[in-house]
């Protein structure tokens, strides 16, 4: 029988959440790395039992912990991130030119065939990767050689690359986002970046259609249609059917098009989902009812999914990294929030329950499923 | 050369890092110094290398303290000698985190704006 394995990051360590294809019963496995801030854990798809968590704290620094047991055992890998030759400036939040430095790991991504491959996203934002089971690493430097680089501007959060999307039918296409600077993609297996942020319309940046300077905060695609991205931006959520090239909003009739996450079913590919949060200067849903609202149409067309979620005094945020979804047969959807709780659905998000109500902030969850 | 064992207390997490419990006791070549320690140091426990000084710059981590015989040595050259009391073992070399307690801002920034710092972002992403 198949079962799922969620790994959760959260701001005191992580968390490793397994159950059998019902999915109604739990093991909680944690915390690891107690009171370490783990932005990040995530599985390689060619190994399931490979997982690498990006372990940081304000004191002493970033560190990557891999494991070779599914998460029973870790071990420290390579933390050095030195970026490629003299790194340059970018905007700070004055508008002034700042240093180029490092700050952290927020999103690891495996790659899609190799264990030891590996993919990094940085504050400040910049693309690494390592070869070698993540005992080095290198930038990919054509990212931030763009041209563009020095009018990225960090969002409240930091200057971070937070999303890295592998294109399963194209081993040399990567997809990037970046808060503050927009999304980009290399066909050249990351040689070369251009942005890809036609049609995004950011209000009260100087040019709303910049090239670069929108607040990205996630993008999700289907492995089936990689064409196809979705994308949750700071205000609005937008739709791209040319592999990003050009984006037209799809936010529709939700209550509010803020929020951090946006997901795809795994079985149906015009099936999205959002968490809506109120505004960007109140980090919680609107009057305190979590809902998550799903689109069977690929967006514009969206119901609210409340069943078994609090519909009253709730004022969790849901980060961008803290959601994600299973494949079985019956489609689960994940979601954690900064209250600690994980909720879960195994039925596509009609019903929900938590699995965790009191862990720490929650950063991120990922879901594997096992044979 | 000189060679001087020097005992060094490092922080619960960093011992948790290291697997280890209690002082460790290191040995040094040449004059006892914050440089000749830390690099022993992370020497022996290679997963310590990024945790106390920056890779590339080798500069002391902000929130990381060095203490010895009463002393805050944190802002002392690497390269001064470090107390007789260190180089001879009678005292431990100790690394500390500072202080730096409460939910918001100090050493712990949000992945998503957090309320002092929203503060600071510009107009342009308000809507």
């Amino acid at each position: 029988m198949s079962k799922v394995r969620v790994l959760v990051g959260t701001r005191k360590g992580a968390f490793v959440l397994s159950a059998d294809g019902k999915r109604d019963r739990w093991d909680i496995s944690g915390p690891h790395f107690g009171g370490w801030e783990i932005y990040h854990l995530k599985g390689s798809p060619s190994d399931p039992d490979r997982l690498y968590a990006s372990q940081s704290t304000g004191w002493f620094g970033q560190l990557i912990q891999r494991s070779n047991d599914g998460g029973k055992t870790w071990e420290p890998a390579g933390n050095k991130f030195e970026y490629d030759g003299i790194p340059g400036t970018h905007q700070w939040y004055d508008g002034k030119p700042h240093p180029w430095e490092f700050k952290r790991v927020w999103h690891i991504e495996p790659s899609l065939t190799d264990p030891d491959t590996i993919y990094a996203g940085v504050e400040d934002a910049a693309l690494f990767r390592s070869s070698d089971g993540a005992q080095t690493w290198q930038e990919l430097p054509g990212l931030r050689a763009h041209g563009s680089g020095p009018r990225w501007q960090p969002g409240a959060g930091g200057m971070c690359l937070h999303t890295i999307l592998l294109d399963p039918s194209d081993p040399n296409r990567i997809f990037i986002a970046i808060s503050a600077a927009g999304a980009f993609r290399t066909d050249d297996a990351g040689k070369t970046w251009r942005p890809i942020n036609q049609g995004l319309h950011s209000q009260h940046i100087p040019d709303p259609n910049a090239e670069v300077g929108h607040c990205v905060h996630r993008i999700a695609m289907h492995p089936s249609r990689p064409e196809v991205l979705f994308m949750q931006k700071h205000w609005d959520v937008m739709r791209s059917d040319d592999a990003g090239d050009s984006w037209h909003e799809i936010s529709g009739n939700l209550p509010t098009d803020f929020g951090f996450v946006i997901d795809v079913h795994a079985h149906e590919p015009e099936t999205v989902y959002v968490v809506p949060i109120k505004s960007d200067s109140e980090h919680f849903p609107l009057d305190g009812k979590l809902r998550v609202y799903r689109s069977r149409t690929g967006g514009n067309e969206w119901e609210a999914l409340s069943k078994g979620l609090p519909q009253s005094d709730c004022y969790v945020n849901v980060l961008r990294d803290a959601m994600a979804v299973d494949a079985l047969d019956s489609c689960g959807v994940y979601f954690g929030t900064t209250g600690g709780q994980v909720y879960e659905s195994n039925d596509a998000g009609e019903n929900w329950s938590a699995i965790v109500r009191d862990l720490p902030a929650v950063l991120s969850v990922e879901v594997q499923t096992l044979a | 050369m000189i060679r001087a064992v020097i005992r060094v207390e490092l922080p619960a997490h960093l011992r948790t890092l290291a697997h280890v419990s209690g002082e460790v006791q290191l040995e040094v070549e040449g004059e006892a110094t914050q440089r000749s320690v830390l690099d022993a140091l992370e020497a022996r426990y290679p997963m310590l290398r990024g945790t106390l000084r920056d890779h590339v710059t080798q500069q002391r981590r902000p929130f990381v303290r060095f203490f010895a015989c009463e002393q805050d040595l944190s802002h002392e050259s690497p390269d001064a000698p470090l107390p007789e009391a260190v180089a001879t073992a009678v005292e431990p070399f100790l690394i500390v985190g500072a202080i730096a307690g409460g939910a918001i801002g100090l050493a712990a920034p949000s992945p998503e704006p957090v309320a002092d710092l929203a503060a600071a972002v510009p107009a342009r992403w308000l809507r």
